[in-house]
């Protein structure tokens, strides 16, 4: 019990002397995982509304493939882009291999199925509602498509939300293709394992309070955006 | 613009209709000509709101033709617009839906923003043009939903129970704009299972029974002499299967 105490002591001197070191790390986690979710809604967004709108065949098998992607083992994911990114690999020559890009990659991989399968979900919601009425007026393809996803742009916010909660969570990719090295690819996440495990309880535990608390406060803003922007707009 | 349309008259022949193994419609034939305000009448699920959408294009028939007058289907479907039961408005303002509907049928930029103001004043919404459209009440969104239609100038309206959901203040004012419609030239074909509204707005009533066409009639012969039974015994307010 006393040890926690003193944890938690030591973790809130940090977190109030705004140390450097914690500054550093909090600061490269969210350019990572930031980057990570605008590149993954970018690509997610029209690719998860894409599915919702088109006909093809194999569309069921895309649809239950993208869910189960949902669920992808973020260690499975920094394998692969290990794989890709090292010397051996087909990207090897990029030298992207423990940089901050590579983590980026990884997490982009990691959510794209996550904010592409939840647009998609809600694209197709709406549609059952909006069909007959775009139809009856003569939109169609992708300006309906574009039509749908701009009035329903605030329920995609949870989409992008949820992205942005596993990527910023999540510990396996950045490790492996990171490589957690001190003052390059340190974030959150791995420190807290780092840390943890060499007995530094203090700085691990003031990480995992601004994780939680930087998690909680993202929430309540997209919360409260699309509580008003509902309220507005209806 | 009406006037110069012309995509009626309208002939359904053999027309059926079947989804999920059971058949919705079942051989409808009839020819529907500008003019009189066409209301299809009938219980719920005898198939109103199915042969309409077969009409307007939304559902394609399981066999028999729908044949309009014009050939060409983009000025076809250009010369229709539907009301729904429930209207579907963007999140946008008011007047902003009417300009998209306007941009979707390729109205020219700068004719949009006149077009969806004087739709608006015409049914006495201008002064909630900027407000949201999905924040207005039922009978506002409805209006909405005809001024919607008005902007584009159709030669046919298609009302599909219009009123079902609201007050009898807002049904009022949704039935003067329908009228003001059908004054402008417009051919109403309005589904309806309310007899009031039959004789406030009817030229001819169009009977449907199971999916059939039961019976067709002036407003006036269609309550003093019904021909069928099933008719007969709807206008005497019981339930025809009973």
């Amino acid at each position: 019990m006393d040890a926690i105490a003193q944890a938690l002591h030591g973790a809130l001197g940090l977190i109030v002397a705004a140390d450097r070191a914690l500054l550093g790390i909090v600061a490269l986690s969210l350019q990572v995982s930031l980057a990570a979710v605008l590149a993954a809604t970018l690509l997610g967004l029209p690719l998860g509304a894409a599915i919702a709108i088109g006909r093809f065949p194999g569309r069921r098998a895309l649809v239950i493939l993208l869910n189960a992607l949902m669920g992808l083992p973020p260690v499975v994911v920094g394998l692969f882009v290990y794989l890709m990114l090292s010397r051996a690999g087909p990207l090897g020559a990029s030298g992207l291999l423990f940089t901050p890009p590579a983590m980026v990659i990884a997490q982009a991989i990691l959510i794209l199925p996550i904010i592409a399968a939840l647009c998609r979900q809600a694209v197709e919601d709406a549609w059952i509602e909006y069909e007959e009425q775009l139809r009856s007026l003569g939109a169609r393809g992708i300006g309906a498509a574009l039509t749908l996803v701009w009035d329903i742009r605030f329920s995609l916010l949870t989409a992008v939300l949820a992205g942005l909660g596993r990527a910023s969570a999540e510990v396996g990719a950045v490790m492996i293709v990171g490589g957690n090295i001190d003052g390059v690819t340190r974030v959150m996440t791995t420190t807290i394992a780092l840390e943890t495990s060499k007995g530094d309880l203090p700085l691990a535990l003031s990480l995992g309070i601004v994780l939680i608390v930087l998690v909680i406060a993202l929430n309540a803003i997209a919360h409260l955006v699309k509580d008003a922007a509902q309220r507005r707009y209806g | 613009m009406a006037a110069n349309g012309r995509i009626l008259p309208l002939a359904l022949r053999d027309l059926r209709y079947a989804a999920g193994g059971r058949t919705l419609i079942d051989r409808v034939s009839l020819q529907i000509a500008a003019g009189p305000t066409t209301l299809m009448l009938g219980a719920n699920g005898a198939g109103k709101s199915v042969l309409m959408r077969l009409m307007h294009g939304l559902l394609a028939p399981t066999s028999g033709e729908i044949a309009w007058s014009d050939p060409d289907p983009e000025r076809r479907r250009r010369l229709q617009a539907m009301v729904f039961q429930r209207p579907v408005l963007l999140r946008r303002s008011a007047l902003a839906n009417i300009v998209y509907a306007l941009k979707v049928a390729r109205v020219a930029r700068a004719e949009r923003e006149r077009l969806a103001v004087e739709a608006l004043e015409s049914v006495g919404l201008l002064h909630l043009a900027h407000r949201p459209a999905r924040v207005l009440s039922g009978g506002e969104q409805q209006r909405l939903a005809l001024a919607r239609a008005w902007a584009l100038h159709p030669e046919v309206l298609f009302l599909d129970e219009p009123t079902a959901s609201l007050d009898p203040s807002a049904t009022r004012e949704i039935e003067r704009v329908i009228q003001a419609f059908d004054a402008a030239g417009t051919k109403i074909i309005m589904a309806t299972h309310n007899l009031g509204q039959v004789r406030r707005l009817g030229d001819e009533v169009l009977f449907i029974h199971q999916g059939r066409l039961a019976e067709r009639a002036p407003v006036e012969q269609f309550f003093s002499q019904p021909a069928s039974p099933e008719a007969a015994s709807f206008v005497k307010g019981e339930l025809p299967w009973k």
